[in-house]
């Protein structure tokens, strides 16, 4: 998305929370989902901090503060690998080799076509099908190379 | 046999969540119309009977809470659930959040009818931000049927609930950070007191739950405290939702009555250890919760019991760990998590995380020294006594039960060796 639209995005949506600062984190959340990449692009704070009338720091503040913002680009999809304790007992470290051998990167790091970003996350409530991982909105569990396989081309579009 | 007992958990799975007319159908709002019958005293009464403690970990007595709150007429502006269940393994808010909703709404829903409270907040992990769509036309559905929004049953009494995400940060879990996290800032905790009860939400008197503990409301109303408490045991009323993790066959969440033997759970309910592996310990509650081995399991769940055996139940997470663990390597991950999740605000907790993983991860590498395990218990008491928040007090309870228990694998791998060899000692 270029930067005009998503500046207009923006726009609808602090106006959805009535440009509140209360709703600042809510803001955020939407923002990054409509960026197109996963993040919250600086001049968007900027927008944010003079739209709600709050200093750029206290926006900087909030949006560094939870783990769930990014602040450079992400893959389109960002796979989480839950290695929170159940995961970890479970065999999450077998599990994040398995997915830096299919997607030939290291946790941390975003595919040279920029569909995926790897990286580690806590719980997120799946530890009845752990080892779990994360995709969006969307949790898989008791994976195997080849279900890793299926979805990660079924997220290609292949 | 431990026995599963479906107070809560009954229609879980059986109905559309946001559907207002199938929660009807399977006996939902009949507690609110009884409490409606009854009144704001005799609700108080029935909870206070029905020895409900607070489900989110802490354990405080739900009917007391709100009897000081009735006796003193406190004037609440707030009903606030803590939907934020971010303990690992523990997914029991997510069984109610997901699958029936309108159940903790209607928990919500009858302790704001006590107080004449007219606004409530669901504040959800951001990690179950695909349930919003469905949380919004739950709340749609039961305002159009009267449930909520403006004179609910065709009574004077109105009552909105708006929920609210949070977006990754376990600290929220902590209530004063949860509340600064409603009010759009970094979820650092607060000084207490004042405590919620007198200054909450936007500094208003504010009543603070867990999903679990609303969502046993209806049930006590409408059977009365004294059916709900005769589930439980002497202390402990009714039952609790726990989650098993880990190296166990079946994992899953599972509705229990209290004074069930942790054994049970993990044998009877959870079918043993999983790939014919022996049991190491378990953890109780959550990466902030205990661990104790074999010697303990016949411990009932109950706050009591549990107390008096040095444990506590927190949130009903059970970790099942098998003898393919180390313990150094497993205390590693549990550091990790709390370094990750420390909001750094005191300096016990954001530097007494890293300082321990150090120590952990030379044991791990064939480094530690016997005095390095002097120091972990010196940090480990300092960070409990100094610490600001409830975070950094329990971040070394595992540390210090495995310290106590499993002493003799630290010493094993100061001599160069891990007895399940998971640590690379070079």
């Amino acid at each position: 998305m270029n930067k005009t639209a998503l500046l207009s995005q923006l726009d609808e949506i602090i106006e959805k929370y009535g440009g509140l600062k209360d709703n600042l984190l809510q803001i955020l959340l939407d923002l990054q989902k409509v960026s197109g990449h996963n993040y919250l692009p600086e001049e968007c704070l900027e927008e944010i901090s003079s739209q709600l009338n709050l200093p750029l720091s206290k926006v900087y503040e909030v949006a560094t503060f939870y783990s769930m913002f990014n602040h450079e680009p992400k893959g389109k999809y960002i796979i989480e690998i839950c290695n929170s304790a159940p995961c970890h007992v479970e065999g999450a470290d077998d599990l994040t080799q398995l997915f830096e051998d299919v997607l030939g990167i290291k946790v941390g790091e975003i595919t040279t076509d920029g569909i995926f970003s790897l990286q580690h996350s806590s719980c997120f409530g799946a530890c009845d099908i752990s080892p779990a991982i994360k995709i969006g909105t969307e949790v898989y569990g008791n994976l195997t190379k080849e279900k890793i396989e299926e979805i990660i081309k079924e997220y290609r579009g292949e | 046999m431990a026995k599963i007992v479906q107070l809560i958990s009954k229609n879980c799975g059986k109905i559309k969540p946001d559907s207002v007319t199938d929660y009807v159908n399977a006996g939902g709002y009949a507690g609110l119309k009884k409490a409606m019958e009854i009144g704001p005293a005799q609700i108080v009464e029935e909870v206070k009977k029905s020895k409900l403690m607070g489900r989110g970990g802490a354990g405080y007595p739900t009917g007391k809470k709100w009897e000081q709150g009735y006796v003193r007429k406190t004037v609440f502006e707030y009903v606030v659930c803590n939907g934020d269940e971010g303990e690992p393994g523990t997914y029991k808010d997510k069984l109610i959040l997901s699958q029936n909703p309108l159940l903790l709404m209607e928990g919500m829903t009858i302790a704001a009818y006590i107080f004449g409270i007219k606004e409530g907040y669901i504040y959800v992990r951001g990690e179950y931000y695909g349930l919003k769509e469905m949380l919004n036309n739950a709340i749609k559905n039961a305002v159009e049927a009267n449930y909520l929004g403006k004179n609910i049953m065709g009574t004077d009494f109105s009552f909105n609930i708006h929920v609210v995400w949070g977006a990754g940060a376990y600290v929220c879990g902590e209530n004063t950070a949860l509340l600064e996290s409603i009010e759009g800032r970094s979820g650092r905790p607060r000084q207490k007191p004042p405590y919620l009860s007198q200054e909450g939400l936007y500094k208003k008197p504010t009543i603070f739950q867990n999903v679990e503990t609303y969502s046993n409301i209806p049930y006590i109303v409408e059977h009365g405290g004294d059916e709900y408490a005769s589930y439980g045991t002497e202390c402990s009323g009714g039952t609790k939702l726990v989650c098993l993790s880990g190296n166990v066959i079946n994992k899953g969440v599972y509705e229990v009555p209290f004074g069930t033997p942790i054994r049970e759970l993990v044998y009877s309910l959870g079918g043993g250890v999983s790939n014919g592996r022996k049991l190491k310990f378990v953890q109780l509650g959550g990466s902030s919760g205990a661990c104790f081995t074999e010697e303990k399991l016949d411990t009932p769940m109950c706050y009591k019991a549990l107390k008096d055996n040095e444990l506590k139940l927190g949130s009903g997470a059970l970790l099942v760990v098998d003898d393919s663990n180390c313990v150094i390597d497993f205390l590693k991950t549990i550091t990790g998590f709390f370094i990750h999740e420390s909001c750094g605000k005191c300096t016990p907790c954001r530097e007494g995380n890293t300082r321990i993983y150090e120590i952990l991860d030379r044991f791990s590498k064939g480094r530690g020294k016997p005095e390095d395990i002097d120091d972990l218990y010196r940090l480990s008491n300092l960070m409990d006594i100094t610490s600001f928040c409830g975070l950094g007090q329990a971040a070394t309870t595992a540390l210090k039960d495995c310290l106590k228990y499993m002493r003799e694998e630290f010493d094993e791998h100061i001599e160069g060796k891990c007895r399940a060899g998971v640590c690379n000692l070079t």
